[in-house]
């Protein structure tokens, strides 16, 4: 009998909604959990968030271990590292997943320190081998270099995942879970962490990484004029801008959250179409995921020729308008 | 008011122009970056600079810290140069191959042989791994309260400051009392430069190199031994496409392309 069983995942939730990449997270957690023969377990805790449970379930999770107390409600390290521990030592599960966001990437190392465990950090595949081993898979040095991590004494065996990399199973509506009640009584004065203000950007437009199509641009463009034709070539195409980080840098439009790359988004588009990016791998690591790569670029020698299907060489200024009307005429 | 003692914990990381330059090393699955100079990540920059801030506010001092191999003096120099009144290199081959659990530990050992800290201050993720564990682990072991993805401190009285934690698309304010390790992230502070007195400085100041045994740490915990996670397997990554040039007249290739992509069916559906 192995004494670390399940796959837990935690659900990691805002304002009572659950994260995007918790619920990817049950997806691939699934596959591994049906693999394994084991179990697929979500932790969510926080306050008021029971309604959360059903589509937890929904998503693929056996069990959901839920955590609920006033002073949860906003993400404070102390108290959730607390929480996790517990649930760790009294239920041993196999191997924990927490999606790589601010929050996740706060938790899981101090998470992993109580514990004294191996914690693989933003990984962009997950897998258990035929051994049952656990492999993350790492990118290094700008994502020139990919590493496969295992933790092969330590349990659990934990990872965090970068958003975005993961699909979620389809929802399956009314499929049941089980919930189990963790003990969370906290007061104020056993934390040395407080609250004491949040702020909720509104969302300007779409997140980046849901666009179906996603036109970046480089150094290459040249300055804030030709960036209208990336943002006109977007809009034909009903798609979103993206950049590599020396448009953000210079200011030409205002693209934050709009960075591609090693220190910004993941994206996975049907389409990605790159103008004037000569495709550093710091960037190509944010889309290579693409169905279908596109380049533009006056130099034939920009390595991304190489990481595209298709390359035009040639000045932005005479393509863009020309790929804008050609669009126009068949959409 | 008390005067404050911060800690900064600096990676010496291979200078990023050259990163290019990195081979792997096909037999022992490891990264060849022997050569390859050593460099001080801009967020280190930013997390002394905050501490030095704090100094100068407050009174108290500052040492930096790391842990790497020969060559890691430079870094910490840096340091001196910037401000930073003392350092220490825990440099011992026993520390090699750790990974960020047993790097923690270490740092966690050198910081209390220094008689802890208030601030222990450090970068959000380094440049060449950003696994950005580090911070988080070297509060555990020394008991603290962390706060990462900072982007901005105020001190509100004696023992107490107040953090900015930047998630995404927002952020939270806490508030945490001393003391407490605090990962800042880009956009805090604009880093100072380095500037003649520092060099001066430097030629006055001595970088103490300690050993596993001098900070008595546990030398099952430390290292390559001491490090939970292996790397199974390393893998350049092949992201080579078919690569296909489209030639002619701009309107040309233009039609060209949008005939690709509909038979490639990734246009949207008029």
């Amino acid at each position: 009998m192995k004494e670390h069983k399940g796959i837990f995942v935690f659900a990691e939730q805002r304002g009572g909604k659950l994260s995007d990449v918790g619920l990817e997270l049950l997806g691939i957690g699934r596959k591994i959990a049906d693999k394994q023969q084991e179990e697929l377990a979500a932790v969510l805790i926080g306050h008021k968030v029971k309604p959360l449970v059903d589509e937890l379930g929904e998503y693929g999770a056996d069990r959901v271990y839920l955590a609920d107390n006033p002073l949860l409600e906003v993400y404070r390290s102390d108290a959730y590292a607390m929480l996790m521990q517990e649930i760790i030592q009294q239920y041993k599960p196999n191997i924990l997943i927490m999606g790589a966001t601010s929050i996740g990437a706060d938790l899981a190392p101090r998470v992993a320190a109580k514990v004294n465990t191996g914690l693989s950090a933003h990984c962009v595949g997950l897998d258990v081998d035929d051994k049952g081993q656990f492999v993350g898979q790492v990118p290094g040095f700008g994502g020139a270099v990919m590493a496969s991590v295992i933790c092969p004494n330590h349990y659990p065996q934990m990872a965090t995942a970068r958003p975005g990399f993961f699909e979620k199973l389809e929802r399956q509506k009314g499929r049941k879970t089980e919930v189990v009640n963790v003990d969370a009584k906290f007061k104020e004065g056993d934390l040395g962490i407080k609250v004491v203000g949040t702020f909720v950007e509104e969302l300007k437009s779409r997140p980046l990484e849901d666009a179906d199509i996603v036109v970046a641009g480089g150094y290459g463009v040249g300055g804030k004029e030709n960036w209208k034709l990336l943002e006109e070539l977007a809009e034909v195409l009903g798609g979103g801008v993206g950049a590599t980080r020396p448009p953000c840098d210079e200011g030409w439009a205002d693209l934050e959250g709009q960075m591609i790359g090693q220190s910004g988004k993941t994206v996975r588009p049907e389409l990605y179409i790159g103008v004037g990016i000569s495709g550093a791998m710091h960037h190509l690591v944010g889309m290579k995921n693409a169905k279908v790569i596109v380049a533009i670029n006056k130099d034939p020698q920009a390595p991304i020729f190489q990481a595209a299907d298709y390359g035009i060489v040639g000045d932005l200024c005479q393509i863009v308008p020309r790929l804008i009307e050609a669009m126009r005429i068949s959409p | 008011m008390k005067p404050v003692n911060s800690v900064v914990c600096m990676k010496p990381v291979p200078d990023q122009r050259f990163w290019d330059k990195v081979r792997l090393d096909k037999k022992t699955k490891t990264l060849r970056r022997a050569g390859i100079p050593i460099a001080l990540g801009p967020l280190d920059k930013m997390a002394l600079e905050e501490a030095l801030r704090i100094r100068e506010a407050r009174g108290g001092k500052v040492t930096a810290i790391s842990m790497g191999p020969p060559g890691t003096e430079e870094i910490l120099e840096w340091a001196i140069v910037l401000g930073a009144d003392d350092a220490v290199l825990l440099g011992d081959p026993a520390f090699a191959g750790a990974d960020t659990l047993a790097t923690a530990y270490a740092l966690a050992w050198g910081i209390k042989k220094l008689g802890g800290a208030d601030l222990i201050f450090l970068g959000n993720e380094s440049l060449d791994g950003s696994t950005g564990q580090v911070g988080p682990q070297v509060a555990e072991f020394l008991g603290m309260s962390h706060v990462t993805h900072v982007s901005k401190i105020e001190l509100v009285d004696e023992d107490t400051l107040r953090a900015r934690f930047h998630i995404e698309y927002g952020f939270i304010d806490v508030e945490v009392k001393k003391p407490v390790v605090l990962a800042v992230e880009k956009g805090i502070n604009e880093p100072r430069c380095p500037t003649l007195w520092g060099t001066v400085w430097l030629r006055e100041r001595k970088i103490s190199h300690w050993s596993a045994d001098e900070i008595g740490v546990d030398k099952t915990k430390i290292g390559l031994s001491g490090s939970p996670t292996q790397v199974s397997d390393v893998t350049t990554i092949e992201l080579k496409r078919k690569g296909e040039i489209l030639t002619g007249e701009p309107s040309d290739v233009a039609r060209q392309l949008v005939q690709k992509l509909r038979a490639e069916n990734v246009l949207p559906k008029g």
